[in-house]
């Protein structure tokens, strides 16, 4: 066990102690360890419901588990992984813990708002988990009328009652990001000194606020229509089912910009930091998260393509789909720029950021075949779909997850995670990945649909391929979850900035103190500015 | 940091004036209501209705008084509702324009 | 850097809270919150009222014979009693503005009751609804349709369905609003609001005025389509 010699530092974890510390703290750091407390648990929930899911695709006849249950299976993991996950994760953990301390703040905003979000989170869990154990929901994570709303005996009103009091978790939260960015930044700290991790919170909260809403007056209305069958979704009185899946979709496609923005803004400081060069193109990584936020507004029509939407209204949607994808891709560029004559080390986080680029471009890119209209009739509700999506949201969102958490880790608990053993997970987890989910594109291609657990024999292979793919990203992910807690007693100490890195959180003790800086700081110098700072050397293996 | 909006005081006199108005627009669009306009009837109830919230958010919620963050988020919101609106009907209301091949 | 326990920057007080550093910025800062809060409201109703839109546009004759049945002279009343409530809390928050303790509780209480008007009009109005078997269900019937058949008292259920959503979100609404009023009156006897300090009488009256909007727009809406068709 190593003791330290220094007489201990107060800091955020010790100055109080005891559950009503932690229950009722007002402290933006304290509350994002709680969010990622629950947001791990959720991950492990629908990772859960994930390998159940590979296992029972491992044969093609429906030999473990009936249809209806796997109609559940695939429901949880969506709403567990959607909802519970990936929405909060990078927001409301790293956010939460970093937008202050990078403006120079002491606080969020509003703190006692900010722990009632992490609160509604956990109560729409609890509902949600509810429906999960007493017998679980099949309607998939969409809840698609009117099989959700007349003819599903699961429990859809649970589950959506969890998600839309999560959904307000969220609204909340990015309220409470949007007000901090203007009116909490530091002398000196202008929208242009703003590290771009800040840019991509402030974005995402702007779907957040914009977006949220809409989903919880959905499930209002399908809730009326399920318990008092008002018809606003029944094609018997004169309703449109097609009328739910716009209103769902006008929140959910935005929420996938609220799944990746804050994973872009986590990717520009790795690939700054492992370059030690400012980001290419600083204004134009910063804009190009406000124009992916305003764009991913205008697109949602693309998952209507076959759901007799008319067919001006897929054109439009479908041409408006290209467009979203320009400042995405603007992005990759500026990064891949940034790298370009960089000092580049390959650190644990820079190798989760390699991983996010190769992946999220071969996920973006097949975006942009879904979002033709004539390739997407053919692929629609096939694994080529959800490969696409999984290559953004694991390829992508969980590696810069992953490589957020592994780079600021020392600050958060003041401990160096092993650098051995996480560049090992690093490794395992993307062979893992691509393993999984590169078949699903053949898969998808060759015919496979998705949500079936019976599918042709000559299927099978590539499905097995998959599964051995999923049990080794699994691997892949348990390993942190070990390494990280080992290092909260064993890690070496961490100093204030391991990395080298500049930006406000580096200059102040890891862990933080209480208020994050001792003096309030007045920023003079430019973003990503590596000429002014000084690193302390950690061995990095 | 601008504190207009607390040093801008409106008086009670202003408030009653746009009370009134709101109230006229009020009676106006209820009478008009009875008129046959035709499809113009929706139109001038939402054009009376548009100005009745501009004098409510212009007076009542000081909006005139206010930052232009302020208003800008105002206008992003009306903005978002108004792309909610559009694309949608743009779906429903050019469904069967274009014949499906082999129907 | 060793350092004993760190202190907040200042004292804290209601007017200014810890983590802001000028009474000035936490001002703003809160007027802010309120007003994206207000946005999330728009969307929020948004829904309803895209559904609204949809079904209007798909059913415009059976939309106006259904608006016709509802008493247009109940709503308009309503309609100036909510406004008048909205006169009494601006007022209640110029009164906070210029410290006068008796006038904004006063205003405030005018608030309250003619917020409760609306509601005790609005109860009278549904049951109205009920009476007429005008309530989506198996006992609803609507008169005056032509063709009426089983078709188009689908659709006539639609409009009312998006009535009731429609208003009864609106008065939800407008119960937490009377709630938070009921919270200032308190607080207000107790001379809590003064001219340096009055930033919940400002954001409540937002939220109030926002309400009132939403009004602004439900009553020509669902009260006024092609009533020169009617009765």
């Amino acid at each position: 066990m190593i003791t330290t010699a220094v007489q201990e530092r107060e800091h955020y974890l010790n100055e109080s102690y005891g559950i009503k510390s932690w229950l009722l703290t007002k402290d933006h750091k304290r509350i994002a360890l709680l969010y990622l407390f629950t947001v791990t648990l959720f991950f492990f929930l629908g990772g859960a419901f994930a390998t159940m899911i590979r296992i029972e695709l491992l044969t093609p006849r429906g030999n473990f588990v009936s249809n209806d249950t796997y109609n559940k299976l695939f429901t949880m993991h969506g709403v567990a992984m959607i909802f519970f996950f990936l929405i909060p994760s990078i927001p409301a953990t790293l956010g939460n813990f970093f937008l202050p301390m990078m403006i120079g703040a002491r606080d969020l905003a509003f703190p006692r708002i900010n722990l009632l979000s992490w609160y509604l989170l956990v109560i729409g869990g609890l509902f949600a988990l509810f429906a999960m154990l007493a017998g679980g929901v099949d309607t998939g994570w969409t809840f698609y009328t009117p099989y959700s709303t007349t003819y599903s005996n699961s429990w859809v009103i649970a589950t959506a009652l969890g998600i839309f009091v999560a959904g307000f978790s969220s609204i909340l939260t990015g309220l409470n990001f949007i007000v901090t960015v203007h009116r909490m930044r530091a002398p000196g700290m202008t929208w242009s000194r703003l590290p771009l991790f800040v840019w991509s919170n402030y974005a995402t909260a702007l779907i957040q606020v914009l977006g949220t809403p809409v989903l919880a007056v959905t499930i209002i209305l399908l809730f009326c229509e399920r318990v008092f069958h008002i018809g606003i979704f029944d094609p018997a009185l004169g309703g449109d089912p097609v009328l739910f899946q716009h209103l769902f979709w006008f929140y959910s496609h935005p929420a996938v910009y609220i799944m990746v923005l804050p994973a872009m803004g986590v990717i520009s400081e790795l690939v700054s930091v492992f370059s030690r060069k400012r980001v290419f193109g600083y204004h134009f990584v910063a804009y190009a998260s406000m124009a992916i936020a305003v764009l991913g507004f205008l697109v949602w029509g693309h998952h209507l393509f076959v759901a007799t939407q008319s067919v001006y209204a897929g054109l439009v949607f479908s041409f408006l789909s290209y467009f979203v994808a320009v400042p995405s891709a603007i992005k990759v560029f500026n990064w891949t720029a940034t790298l370009y004559k960089g000092s580049i080390s390959f650190a644990t986080p820079m190798l989760y950021a390699f991983g996010f680029i190769g992946l999220f471009t071969i996920g973006g890119l097949t975006g942009l075949f879904l979002a033709a209209l004539g390739f997407d009739v053919h692929v629609t509700d096939t694994y080529f779909v959800v490969a696409h999506f999984h290559y953004i949201m694991v390829g992508g969102t969980i590696m810069a997850y992953m490589g957020g958490l592994h780079y600021w880790w020392p600050k958060i608990t003041g401990r160096m995670y092993p650098e051995g053993w996480a560049k090992l997970s690093a490794l395992v987890v993307f062979l893992g990945f691509n393993l999984t989910f590169f078949p699903q594109f053949i898969l998808g291609y060759m015919g496979m649909p998705r949500r079936y657990h019976v599918y042709p024999d000559e299927f099978q292979v590539l499905h097995v391929l998959s599964t051995a793919g999923a049990s080794v990203l699994a691997v892949g992910y348990l390993m942190p979850m070990i390494y990280f807690v080992w290092s909260l007693k064993y890690g070496a100490i961490a100093p204030a900035n391991p990395w080298g890195a500049s930006g406000l959180e580096w200059k102040t003790q890891s862990p933080p103190p209480l208020h994050n800086f001792d003096e309030t700081p007045v920023v003079t110098e430019e973003a990503y500015d590596y000429s002014t700072v000084i690193g302390e050397e950690v061995q990095i293996g | 940091m601008s504190n207009d909006v607390h040093q801008h005081i409106d008086s009670a006199r202003t408030y009653v004036l746009v009370f009134l108005a709101l109230i006229c627009l009020t009676v106006a669009t209820t009478a008009v209501a009875f008129v046959d306009l035709g499809p113009f009837s929706v139109v001038v109830a939402l054009v009376i209705a548009c100005c009745k919230m501009l004098l409510v958010a212009l007076f009542f919620m000081h909006v005139r008084h206010s930052t232009r963050l302020t208003r800008l988020v105002v206008l992003g919101g009306l903005l978002w509702l108004g792309i909610l609106l559009l694309l949608t009907l743009g779906d429903v209301m050019t469904r069967g324009w274009v014949g499906v091949p082999g129907r | 850097m060793a350092s004993e326990m760190q202190l907040p920057a200042h004292e804290e007080s209601l007017a200014l809270r810890e983590q802001f550093d000028t009474a000035a910025q936490q001002k703003d800062a809160s007027t802010l919150g309120m007003w994206i809060f207000l946005i999330t409201e728009i969307m929020f109703f948004g829904g309803l009222f895209l559904a609204y839109t949809v079904y209007r546009s798909m059913y415009p004759g059976v939309f106006a014979v259904a608006s016709t049945s509802i008493n247009v002279y109940w709503g308009a009343a309503n309609t100036v009693v909510l406004l008048t409530s909205s006169l009494t809390m601006v007022l209640a928050v110029r009164a906070a503005q210029l410290g006068q303790k008796r006038l904004i509780v006063l205003f405030l209480i005018l608030t309250l009751i003619l917020g409760g008007v609306f509601l005790g009009v609005k109860a009278k109005e549904w049951y109205d609804k009920y009476e007429e078997h005008h309530i989506p269900g198996p006992a609803f019937h609507l008169e005056g349709l032509n063709p009426d058949n089983v078709v188009s008292q689908g659709h006539a259920q639609l409009f009312f369905s998006l009535y009731f959503a429609m208003t009864g979100l609106h008065a939800f609404h407008m119960v937490i609003g009377a709630g938070l009023l009921l919270y200032l009156i308190f607080e207000a006897r107790k001379g809590r609001y003064t001219a340096e300090y009055n930033t919940p009488v400002d954001l409540i009256g937002l939220y109030w005025h926002f309400v009132d909007i939403i009004w602004i727009f439900l009553f020509p809406l669902l009260y006024l389509i092609d009533r020169h068709l009617g009765k």
